[in-house]
């Protein structure tokens, strides 16, 4: 899995919590819950998406390293191993 | 002989749509089947009856428009008395003035068409709109060779599934329904207000080390634990859980909590997680998970909407600190909780930095006064420094 296929899984989950919004054209610089205006339910549903989706464990404790869309991709990319 | 009627979803629901029916005449139903789909302006609900008994037949068919309180069907072997809706919901929360009664009650059954177009409901129209369902492929197997829904869902069912198509609510409707329920509740309830800050250490502390253990799918948010904190305390104050009514304040028959969610695009409903006090944390955050996962894709039920003995809103979980709440009538209180935030908090002598919340109370003076409400709220605040007992 490539760091582009990283990005696609987080676009295509974020557009499951936010369907009215096109999560391909975000900021990839600003905070997701504000840019998206989702709460913790969301954010803990995106969570559970991603790590059921990727195999991987986030740990609660790395949950401001998902704050932007960019530090997202970035983090799951180290957290899957996957060279950048 | 009972009746099945056109619930009551709310004060400010005063008609519904019958999109579809769910069970057939010659059915046996028991209390909290979900016999119809309903259309309101809080989206598609699912409709549970509170009876037992074989349905008889239908009064009004899918794609009509009918006032609250209307008979939908006829149920046999059961108790008139308990035809209409659940005992929580007092009768006379007569929705605002009633609207004029539609022609003749209620329309006959047949599809509204014309002759020499295709015939088709409303409902099978819309569903083959979702579903992608092409009408003039189609030969209907109902009266004059009518397009009913099953129609479409059979035709659907051969075709390949598309993506269920996000529910289309329309949010002119729901805030005209909002506004209608916010001033009945500011003309007619006397309200109170109070506020207290909470110290969130102990709470937040056992929630991170609980969760760390544990899946996303599995991890509980601080929301859970607030509800429940409620559901225990209102044990104690029943002057705050329940309806008010034309007889004076009747209290809840269990505790069922209306949970405030956001639609996103717009406006909110406050479906109940019934009997919070009895759940565990884990029930209560699948609950509110499904709840919010349902909302959102306009699922519910009608007695989710019609259950609720008090409101809770989480409003200010990431925007502000102190939320001012309009009790939704004819309940009694709104419990409003604000956003945690870090602030210098004194300890023993010592100013720290500590995360604390903010709670209100809106409460109906006519049923409680705040020396109640003060309890209520400190009631609260000392069950979240204990959350491993919650």
């Amino acid at each position: 899995m490539t760091r582009d296929d990283v990005a696609a899984v987080l676009i295509d989950e974020l557009g499951r919590i936010a369907p009215e919004t096109d999560a391909s054209r975000l900021d990839p610089n600003a905070e997701l819950r504000d840019e998206l205006d989702i709460d913790s339910m969301d954010f803990l549903n995106l969570v559970t998406a991603l790590s059921e989706r990727l195999k991987i464990d986030i740990p609660e404790t790395d949950y401001p390293r998902l704050a932007t869309f960019d530090h997202a991709v970035d983090y799951l990319v180290q957290r899957l191993g996957v060279a950048a | 002989m009972g009746e099945f009627r056109m619930p009551s979803l709310g004060a400010d629901m005063d008609a519904g749509t019958l999109v579809e029916w769910l069970k057939q005449p010659g059915d046996r139903v028991k209390r909290g089947d979900i016999v119809a789909v309903v259309e309101t302006q809080k989206g598609a609900i699912e409709v549970d009856i509170f009876e037992e008994g074989v349905i008889e037949r239908w009064l009004v068919e899918p794609g009509t428009t009918v006032p609250v309180g209307t008979p939908l069907a006829l149920i046999a072997g059961a108790q008139p008395a308990t035809a209409a809706v659940s005992a929580e919901v007092p009768a006379t929360v007569a929705p605002t003035p009633a609207p004029p009664a539609p022609p003749s009650v209620i329309p006959p059954f047949a599809p509204r068409t014309e002759v020499g177009r295709l015939r088709v409901s409303p409902a099978a129209r819309r569903l083959a709109a979702e579903r992608g369902v092409g009408l003039d492929q189609l030969t209907g197997s109902g009266p004059g060779g009518a397009i009913l829904y099953t129609d479409i869902e059979r035709a659907a069912a051969g075709a390949a599934p598309r993506p269920a198509a996000p529910k289309r609510l329309d949010f002119a409707e729901m805030r005209r329904a909002i506004a209608a329920a916010m001033a009945r509740s500011k003309r007619e309830i006397p309200h109170y207000y109070l506020s207290t800050t909470i110290e969130l250490t102990r709470s937040l502390a056992w929630l991170q080390e609980t969760n760390a253990t544990r899946p996303p799918a599995q991890r509980l948010l601080l929301a859970a634990l607030l509800l429940k904190a409620v559901a225990l305390a209102l044990g104690e104050a029943p002057e705050l859980n329940g309806f008010f009514t034309a007889e004076g304040f009747q209290p809840g028959a269990g505790i069922h909590i209306g949970t405030a969610i956001a639609i996103r695009g717009g406006g909110l409903v406050a479906p109940a997680i019934r009997d919070a006090d009895k759940l565990s944390l884990e029930e209560l955050m699948a609950q509110l998970r499904d709840l919010v996962a349902r909302a959102r894709s306009g699922a519910l039920r009608s007695s989710e909407l019609s259950d609720p003995t008090i409101t809770v809103t989480n409003l200010g979980e990431r925007s502000v600190e102190t939320v001012f709440g309009v009790i939704y009538p004819p309940q009694v209180a709104l419990v409003g909780f604000g956003m945690p935030v870090e602030r210098p908090w004194a300890v023993s002598g010592e100013v720290i930095a500590r995360r604390v919340l903010t709670a209100t109370l809106a409460a109906d003076h006519r049923a409680s006064d705040g020396h109640r409400g003060a309890l209520f709220l400190a009631d609260i605040d000392h069950k979240l420094q204990s959350p491993e007992t919650l």
